[in-house]
């Protein structure tokens, strides 16, 4: 791969432009030190690369195909969308890619206990698979309210062999399902492997989680060249903490002429401040520091963060991973919203029309796509992230429905 | 105190008198806005009347992912109770009116501080008598903005270093660190304990010997008067949290019963 001026950062110090760093208690910063040496050597390291790749192919399930979307693609009238199958990755999600490398660096650490946080249950079930896989002792932190609207992810963890500790404090969320395991973290770092399931956090978990999910953007890439002989127009990703967009943006960063479009969740509309939409909201979303990284952060005036809310409890987290913000910043890639209500619509018409039941989260990129592809070009290329499948949102689809 | 100037000057006279008295420093950390803005004000005039040496001010943010679940519980009920950094700058200003002369540092994370702006909190934090400022989601590596706005109000930005902190690390913060260093005692997050590490000695006479002589304050995980009587001839203070916060469940009342029993030789 090219290796460009964009594509080497973050610099030393973790930072991609004004964002990122590392704001974290005393006690961590040597734990995230060791992590970056493990991950340096891991990843120039073939033997390393090779059980990497092996995994993908014979576990995960990789590559996972480019699907070309042609009836809602034909019914939407406009450019021709592709949607890059995450979702047929192994426990249904993208998660999956980043936490497989995590664990494997865990265990090139000697750390044989792994924490981790989830919101929507995604990364949980992957944390918990790939602890599994490996031998590991894992514990996941989840928010008593995303317990409750993703129970069957946590049936799942709990068949797994991980144990899933709720967290009462705050939004009972992801955002305190975070707290929550930095604060385990502090107490049993010697032992323990901080499995972050987003691109964000402090330096090092932006880039190595970026690096990991970077090949759905390696493979969709491909993919799209052998399918439709060129780029893209745009690619299109859901973005909470980011993983599933900085996975697919980074291969296409630079190609120019790709657009690329993050889609935050618009949950019941921007103004009314009840959503988690960090880059469309300029009274709640500004650049602050939250979960030990420099971002974007929805906080009130006083600095205090905010509520959100998200139909998509993967999406309903306060703060955005630090590399979407600086790419903002250059202008590389743009972000917008979709609501609740649109994403709801999307996951309808895709189960409808292509026979595919996406998550929620990933229903608002589908969401994006929807709205451009009319005005596009028959000729035109999208590719649209279907991060992961909806089985698990099928009680608030039906809660939602039934209204 | 009286004539000392805030800021480094009244903590280095705070530590001298420690010091002659051969005992240290004791800190208690007391959040403002807990149980309410006023009771909290109460709470630290009797601390003060007791015997505490400076004070940890705590501002309230509503993520503190170094507390447990002490200081978490306190921290919700403040931001319930409306405290904002501003509130915390009113209640020091109020503090001193009302005759507490003690070294007054505000605890904060770091989002709240931004959001007022570094340099605009270290000059209203210094003009409404405060003496420094202790972040603990503020790293060495990211604390240069803040060493420039403290250094141009001679005001104290205390410095954290931790059992897993190098040699190397440890000189960055000494080299930085001005007031005092934080040492947390253990590896974990504020909240009391039954014992203190096993290796507390050999740990502070590791960050002794590399300090230059900037005092060394202990805190986490420190409750009992046997504690103290552990640490006492370490460390240049102490500072207590979790335990007395609990405490102050019983008001002024249960604070004054707490320190007695605490400072009891």
């Amino acid at each position: 791969m090219n290796k460009t001026s964009q594509q080497t950062l973050p610099d030393e110090r973790g930072y991609f432009g004004a964002y990122g760093g590392r704001f974290v208690p005393e006690t961590l910063i040597p734990a995230l030190d060791e992590l970056l040496a493990a991950y340096e050597s891991a990843r120039v390291d073939p033997a390393f690369q090779a059980q990497l790749a092996n995994l993908q192919a014979t576990y995960v399930g990789r590559p996972t195909p480019l699907t070309h979307a042609r009836r809602l693609s034909q019914q939407l009238g406009g450019a021709q969308i592709y949607l890059k199958r995450e979702d047929l990755a192994h426990t249904g999600a993208h998660k999956i890619n980043n936490a497989i490398g995590q664990a494997l660096l865990a265990q090139r650490m000697g750390k044989h206990r792994i924490i981790a946080e989830t919101g929507a249950g995604q990364h949980g079930v992957a944390a918990a698979t790939a602890a599994a896989l490996l031998g590991l002792e894992c514990h996941v932190y989840m928010g008593t309210v995303d317990m409750a609207r993703q129970q069957p992810n946590v049936y799942r963890m709990q068949l797994l062999g991980a144990e899933v500790l709720p967290v009462a404090a705050g939004s009972k969320t992801l955002k305190d399902a975070i707290n929550a395991a930095i604060r385990d973290w502090v107490t049993n770092v010697q032992s323990t492997h901080y499995m972050l399931g987003s691109a964000l956090g402090p330096h090092p978990y932006p880039r190595i989680v970026r690096d990991f999910q970077s090949i759905i953007g390696v493979e969709a890439r491909r993919q799209i060249l052998e399918a439709a002989g060129r780029l893209p127009d745009l690619c299109i990703a859901c973005v909470g903490g980011g993983s599933n967009a900085i996975g697919l943006f980074h291969a296409f960063q630079e190609d120019a002429a790709v657009d690329l479009i993050g889609v935050e969740a618009g949950g019941s509309g921007i103004a009314g401040g009840v959503h988690a939409a960090r880059f469309s909201d300029p009274e709640l979303g500004r650049p602050g520091v939250l979960h030990g990284t420099r971002t974007f952060v929805m906080q009130d005036a006083n600095g205090q963060i905010a509520d959100t809310h998200s139909i998509s409890a993967g999406l309903d987290y306060p703060a955005v991973g630090p590399e979407h913000a600086h790419l903002r910043d250059l202008e590389r890639a743009h972000y917008t919203y979709a609501s609740d209500s649109e994403a709801l619509a999307a996951f309808h018409l895709l189960c409808k029309v292509q026979g595919i039941i996406p998550a929620l989260e990933s229903a608002h990129a589908i969401a994006e796509a929807v709205k451009r592809a009319p005005s596009m070009p028959k000729t035109a290329v999208i590719i649209v992230n279907l991060s992961g499948r909806g089985d698990k949102d099928l009680d608030t689809v039906l809660q939602e429905t039934g209204k | 105190m009286t004539g000392v100037e805030h800021g480094l000057p009244a903590i280095a006279a705070m530590f001298a008198a420690a010091r002659a008295a051969q005992r240290a420093a004791f800190l208690p950390y007391y959040p403002i806005g807990y149980p309410s803005y006023t009771e909290s004000l109460d709470a630290i005039i009797a601390l003060a009347e007791l015997g505490a040496d400076g004070f940890e001010i705590g501002v309230p943010f509503s993520d503190p992912l170094a507390d447990g679940p002490v200081i978490q519980a306190a921290t919700q009920t403040a931001l319930a109770n409306g405290i904002t950094v501003r509130r915390c700058l009113d209640a020091v200003r109020e503090l001193r009116l009302r005759g507490v002369m003690q070294p007054m540092l505000l605890m904060s994370y770091l989002n709240p501080l931004l959001a007022y702006g570094p340099a605009a909190f270290v000059r209203d934090a210094k003009a409404a008598g405060a003496d420094g400022v202790i972040i603990p989601d503020l790293p060495v590596e990211e604390a240069a903005e803040w060493a420039a706005a403290c250094r141009s109000h001679n005001f104290a930005q205390v410095l954290f270093v931790a059992p897993t902190s190098d040699a190397a690390r440890i000189a960055a913060v000494a080299a930085q660190a001005t007031g005092f260093i934080y040492l947390v005692s253990v590896t974990g997050v504020t909240g009391a304990r039954t014992g203190l590490s096993a290796d507390l000695a050999g740990f502070v006479a590791r960050v002794r010997s590399r300090a230059g002589g900037i005092p060394l304050v202990l805190g986490f995980g420190i409750s009992t008067a046997a504690h103290v009587r552990q640490i006492e001839q370490l460390t240049d203070g102490f500072i207590v949290g979790s335990a007395l916060i609990k405490a102050a469940q019983g008001g002024v009342a249960g604070v004054r019963a707490f320190v007695t029993e605490l400072r009891a030789p």
